[in-house]
């Protein structure tokens, strides 16, 4: 029993993770149609930027919430500035495209980062400083519950909580949720949807940083590879529970999370990452729109 | 026997350049050219799902995975021919691992094809992956280790000969595929498939039709993989050496597939001929350079090389200027 709800204190964390990339990749699919494959990256250079700001600093040596936020915003502007620069330099200029040179060009980017990573950090992997030192916090059913886990849940879901603030209780927010139900109306009625599209890509690729700056500390190997099964899982859960819809890729990640813990756990290591896949295949085949997604006809 | 007029005569002039790279060139180049022509095969097969028939496909390694791993296994544990004999098993080998492919191309298509274009790739991308999860946890078929020792025709000349036959079988084949009425149905999809299905197009099946025979292609590809490189793991058939496919057929232009031959043929010697600028600067610059420019050219000239048309027009529209 204790074990059963250790797990699932994994899986929660687990999926509150995925949550905070599957956001990114659902947000760029409800405004642009595209599915950004460079997220993936967007996220693995977050965790380096937190591993080198850590370093240069010398933050490594004073673990503490303080090092933590300031590697997290350090980790947050690195992400940022990069999505800015995808976003203007690979993607706008498609932005009139057929769907297939997006996509091709969304698997270049990615491609692209991860070589350069390679290149420019060395294809081994690195060990995540302690920014945080691992103790145990307080008791639970019997459980110990740990501080990295703690901060895990604790950060992500404060930050898909300031998401829901973001997008539902402000101006900007609304003019989000407008330029992805009709870009062109909200064009006519005043919004800048350049302007718009390119704040969803910071923000997802914010989202991606914390998500990298909590999977560095709580495990500890990073290397330029890093973002392609995270990615992927994040992406299957975005769809699982409905790719454009918020709630659903929260929805998803935590299903994703929890059943991939559930299955490591109780049935066979080999098999997580085919978990991922397998579905990926089964919500495609039987529910496209996802669990929480509408499913629009296409009219001639 | 008029229609195979053509094929004879270049199997007999690609049989005359074998010769020449038999004895006038060393065995890298000997390499690189059995590598062209199974590059070649794999990109002419993808550029009939991507190219001609509009469907973004990532996943044709697993399918010459599969081909490989069939053709691999009947030639170590089934070969009922005399070693001296053995093209002709091999010959047979490749050809049911061709059909296995294509039979899990089937069963992944048939499902999938519903489904519009990112879906579709990220399904493809799913499948090829399970496939190679599957091979992994295989331990009959070696598993993580691979399989080692293929036997394999052991002479350049036999290995290019028999390769070159199923390049022209490959290209022909499809070649004339596209050019018949099916073809016309399979472009019908691409541009639109509302309008295909009311004109009574059957686009599922045509979709499917096409993931078939592409997957044949793509298995026949994996076992001649097999038997030159005669050592295979399911690390030899990732998602990378799907995307280079992928890279291949753009590069060619989607939907030309003499577009596709020259751009396999680029797309090959491209890693060793950026060997020198490695050497210089001493980082693996080869992959960096791919990606940037797989970037560039979907923004500056998506088309490809020859965008949608076959090398003669080309050669009338840009040298010759006529057209």
């Amino acid at each position: 029993m204790q074990d059963f709800v250790q797990h699932l204190i994994n899986g929660i964390g687990l999926g509150s993770i995925y949550a905070l990339i599957a956001l990114g990749y659902t947000m760029v699919y409800g405004i642009l149609q595209m599915i950004n494959f460079a997220h993936s990256d967007v996220y693995m250079i977050g965790a380096f930027a937190a591993y080198y700001v850590a370093k240069w600093t010398g933050l490594e040596q004073h673990p503490g919430v303080g090092s933590l936020m300031i590697i997290l915003v350090s980790s947050i502007v690195v992400c940022g500035i990069l999505g800015i620069l995808i976003e203007r330099l690979a993607y706008r200029p498609l932005r009139k495209a057929p769907k297939l040179n997006i996509l091709i060009t969304a698997i270049g980017v990615s491609l692209f980062l991860e070589y350069s990573g390679q290149v420019v950090f060395g294809a081994d992997p690195k060990v995540f400083p302690d920014i945080l030192m691992d103790s145990n916090l307080f008791n639970l059913a019997g459980v110990e519950i740990k501080t990295l886990d703690f901060t895990v849940l604790t950060v992500g879901i404060l930050s898909v909580l300031f998401l829901n603030f973001v997008i539902y209780k402000t101006k900007i927010g609304k003019a989000m949720r407008s330029v992805s139900i009709n870009p062109s109306v909200a064009a006519m009625l005043g919004v800048n949807t350049d302007r718009i599209i390119t704040f969803t890509f910071v923000i997802g690729s914010a989202l991606a940083a914390i998500g990298s700056v909590l999977v560095g500390m709580k495990y500890p190997k990073i290397d330029p590879l890093m973002g392609m099964m995270i990615g992927l899982k994040a992406f299957v859960a975005a769809v699982l529970g409905g790719i454009g819809s918020l709630s659903g890729a929260v929805l998803g990640a935590m299903i994703m999370g929890l059943s991939e813990e559930m299955v490591v756990a109780y049935l066979s290591s080999t098999y997580r990452d085919a978990l991922a896949f397998g579905i990926l295949i089964l919500i495609l085949i039987f529910r496209p729109a996802g669990l929480l997604g509408k499913y629009n006809v296409e009219k001639v | 026997m008029q229609s195979f007029k053509k094929p004879i005569l270049s199997l007999m002039a690609l049989l005359i350049l074998g010769l020449g790279l038999n004895f006038g060139f060393n065995a890298f180049i000997q390499l690189q050219a059995k590598f062209i022509i199974i590059n070649m095969i794999l990109a002419m097969s993808l550029n009939l799902v991507n190219g001609y028939t509009g469907q973004f496909s990532l996943g044709h390694a697993g399918f010459m995975a599969i081909g490989a791993y069939v053709a691999a296994y009947l030639a170590m544990n089934w070969n009922f021919l005399p070693p001296e004999l053995s093209i002709l098993s091999y010959l047979l080998f490749v050809l049911v691992g061709g059909l296995v492919a294509a039979f899990a191309g089937f069963l992944v298509g048939k499902p999938s094809l519903r489904l519009r274009g990112d879906y579709l790739a990220i399904v493809t991308l799913g499948f090829s992956e399970i496939i190679r999860v599957a091979l992994l946890n295989m331990d009959f078929l070696g598993g993580a280790r691979g399989l080692a020792g293929i036997p394999g025709l052991n002479s350049f000349y036999l290995d290019f000969v028999f390769s070159s036959l199923w390049l022209v079988f490959c290209f022909f084949a499809l070649w004339r595929l596209i050019k018949s009425s099916h073809g016309r149905g399979l472009l019908a999809v691409k541009e639109d498939e509302i309008a295909a299905e009311a004109m009574g197009i059957d686009t599922a099946f045509m979709k499917v039709k096409a993931f078939v025979v592409s997957s044949f292609f793509a298995g026949v590809a994996g076992g001649l993989y097999a038997y030159f490189v005669q050592f295979i793991s399911p690390g030899s058939f990732t998602f990378l050496h799907s995307v280079n496919v992928v890279i291949m057929v753009v590069l060619g232009g989607m939907g030309s597939m003499t577009g596709s031959l020259v751009a396999a043929a680029i797309i090959t010697i491209l890693p060793e001929a950026l060997r020198p600028l490695q050497e210089i600067t001493g980082v693996d610059l080869r992959m960096v350079i791919y990606s940037l420019s797989l970037i560039i050219l979907m923004i500056l000239r998506p088309k490809g090389l020859f965008g949608e048309l076959e090398l003669p027009e080309v050669w009338r529209k840009y040298v010759r200027r006529s057209a």
